[in-house]
């Protein structure tokens, strides 16, 4: 059975675009452009022997970070979010919390997680933004316990959770969504399936078409789409949240994009060829929103250029801020183990 | 008068106990929900939530399918937005399906995000051998929480200290892994109607003694205070120390006690290597009591085996009143 990847037609662009409005249209390009020059940069910075660990980088996926969290209303709804996921971050603080984002991925105390958490594990519990996970479905579970709490407390809040292809795999996936699904839960199971789990390719580790089509196991909706399409994105979105915030339960989304840079900074990417990648690369979900709306006379060349020149410049702000921000105390280093 | 009396007479068994700190826990707060396999009209597999779906109702006595890495990270997700759940393992056993949820998220959540999120929530299970349950239902992996920072491990040795227990573990706002023991569930204590509360991190003397120190944990107290009364007989008096909350572990009275007996077995169910005694017994030996000892520091564990099926071998497998009684003259002839 082969699904097709759903992609937005003209005329479903246009009415989305007059839904979202132009001011906010342009802020999402803005937050793209914002995402990639903070992977950009986080690459130069791990070059320059600044950053220590590891990082993953999701250059390439700007619009599926994007399009998700301009569907859902931060510090009202909840994100889990996964070890690529420095863009989420981002996208889910409209591009104004870049100084925390930096500085938590230099390890400092001005971080968002004081330095304790770093790259991988990036939380602004405030928004309600419950972290990003190192284990591959690690928040595949939790998203459960945020659903039920959401309907035990009987507000109509929405809990996202983002995952790759490879957590698609993980045992407590499928627990998870068996139980989102009996209970009806308001979770949007949104998966980036960004063709390889490390070096293992979807083709290698389904044998199915499409992820989504999991969710007929669990008597849930599923749904492909251009993951490099920001509208697509929004809109596949839109329509989860709409479904969960009248209760009729969770939606498993499949948004089909691409890892431009290696899984992380170990990968010498010898399971892919360069002409892939660069076939890919030819569908920058940047420049494609850009040029939605400048044919939708939202936006000029000139204009788009500038967003892209300020996004660069927020984020050398953001590295000397981080730069000049103090270390943690070794004193301290307790804290937090227990409340 | 008469009421008083009733009260001051009231037991209760260890289940009854659990059962009803949970449910004056659930009409206290709102926010707290019980959720596990079969704990609705089952009333759990061990009877313990017998009845409280129909105070409750099937929303927050919640039955799930056999899903424990999901029932774990149900009970994450929920306490991180708000809720303060209390999630049931079926036997102990099973825990080893939540292990990624636990050790992974629970416990470190916190720490990760900078000491900015609270996961209130209580994950009970039974453990423990002499159910003729063999090696995949009879358990004590205590041990592996303990190992972990950010978790607390608590197990309670009696009616009355379980419900104490658990109603402090319910307020408290870390993850708690609140460890029952199936031949305690039937076994009775005095235990008042209000909802008292034991702190957690409270080494108990359960019993005064001056000749030995004997820390116990779990079922292993009930049989170290049985020891006790043979061992009187004698003339020989153990102090029975049960530390309840196994981290973050009250040591302070533990070294008290061997000062003044100057001589320890510690007691627990779980295998020996690697098993919660070494952790005691490094405590004393790095301690001022250190001084104090005459004797070498014994420990009577479980052996190094999986629980096996036949009742004798099984029986044989963790220690017994006998067992602790022989240990005990041993190191109090100084035949160590």
């Amino acid at each position: 059975m082969t699904e097709a990847i759903t992609t937005v037609k003209p005329e479903r662009a246009e009415a989305l675009l007059a839904e979202i409005g132009q001011e906010r249209a342009r802020e999402m390009l803005e937050v793209m452009w914002t995402i990639r020059a903070f992977e950009e940069k986080a690459k130069e910075l791990y070059a320059l022997g600044k950053i220590h660990g590891t990082m993953h980088l999701s250059i390439g996926q700007e619009a599926s970070a994007v399009g998700t969290s301009y569907a859902l209303r931060p510090g009202y709804d909840y994100l889990l979010n996964h070890h690529r996921g420095h863009g989420h971050v981002i996208a889910w603080g409209r591009g104004n919390n870049i100084k925390p984002t930096m500085a938590e991925f230099m390890g400092k105390q001005t971080g968002f997680c004081r330095g304790r958490g770093g790259s991988m594990h990036i939380a602004d519990v405030e928004s309600n933004n419950l972290g990003a996970n190192g284990i591959v479905g690690g928040g595949i579970p939790i998203a459960v316990g945020v659903g039920l709490s959401i309907k035990l407390r009987r507000t109509d809040q929405v809990c996202i959770v983002m995952f790759g292809d490879g957590a698609a795999n993980e045992g407590a996936f499928h627990e998870s969504l068996n139980m989102a699904s009996i209970w009806d839960l308001p979770i949007i199971y949104y998966c980036e399936n960004n063709q390889y789990a490390m070096s293992m390719s979807v083709e290698r580790a389904f044998n199915i078409e499409r992820i989504s089509q999991r969710a007929c196991a669990y008597g849930i909706e599923g749904f492909t789409f251009d993951g490099n399409d920001v509208l697509a994105a929004y809109d596949a979105v839109s329509r989860a949240v709409e479904r969960a915030r009248a209760g009729e339960g969770p939606t498993l989304l499949e948004a089909v994009t691409y890892r431009w840079e290696g899984h992380s900074k170990s990968d010498r990417q010898a399971y892919r060829t360069r002409e892939e990648v660069k076939a890919w690369q030819a569908k920058d979900p940047i420049p494609r929103f850009g040029e939605r709306l400048m044919q939708a006379g939202l936006l000029t060349q000139d204009e788009f250029n500038a967003v892209r020149d300020a996004a660069y410049q927020k984020i050398e702000d953001a590295v000397a801020y981080a730069e000049n921000s103090p270390e943690p105390d070794v004193a301290n280093i307790m804290d937090g183990v227990y409340a | 008068m008469l009421e008083t009396t009733t009260t001051a007479t009231r037991e209760l068994t260890y289940a009854e106990a659990i059962r009803e700190a949970i449910r004056q826990a659930m009409e206290q707060d709102e926010r707290v929900f019980l959720l596990g396999e079969d704990v609705g009209v089952y009333g759990g597999a061990f009877g313990v939530s017998a009845g409280l779906i129909d105070q409750f109702g099937e929303e927050r006595i919640r039955d799930t399918p056999i899903s424990e890495a999901a029932i774990a990270g149900a009970c994450i997700g929920a306490a991180l937005t708000g809720m303060r759940p209390i999630g049931e393992i079926q036997f102990m056993d099973f825990v080893t399906l939540s292990m990624e949820q636990l050790v992974l998220q629970a416990a470190k959540l916190r720490f990760m995000f900078g000491g900015k999120a609270t996961v209130p929530f209580v994950l009970r299970m039974p453990g423990g051998a002499g159910t003729g349950a063999a090696a995949q239902h009879s358990e004590s992996l205590e041990n592996w929480f303990v190992h972990v920072p950010g978790l607390k491990v608590v197990m309670p040795s009696n009616a009355y200290d379980a419900k104490g227990l658990l109603l402090a573990a319910i307020d408290d706002d870390n993850p708690v892994i609140f460890i029952e023991h199936k031949l305690l569930y039937k076994t009775k204590a005095h235990v008042p109607e209000e909802m008292y509360r034991i702190p957690l991190s409270q080494t108990n003397i359960a019993r005064q003694g001056t000749d030995l120190t004997v820390v116990a944990t779990s079922l292993m107290v009930q049989r170290a205070l049985q020891a006790a009364d043979i061992l009187a007989e004698d003339g020989i008096e153990i102090e029975v120390v049960d530390p309840r909350t196994l981290n973050p572990l009250d040591d302070q009275p533990i070294f008290e006690s061997v000062k003044k007996t100057g001589k320890v077995l510690i007691v627990h169910e779980a295998v020996g290597t690697g098993g919660y005694g070494g952790e005691i017994a490094a405590r004393i030996a790095a301690s001022e009591a250190f001084d104090y000892l005459d004797a070498p520091i014994r420990r009577l564990t479980g052996l190094d085996i999986p629980i096996p099926y036949n009742r004798t071998l099984e029986y044989h497998t963790v220690p017994q009143v006998e067992n602790i009684v022989a240990e005990a003259r041993k190191l109090v002839k100084g035949e160590y």
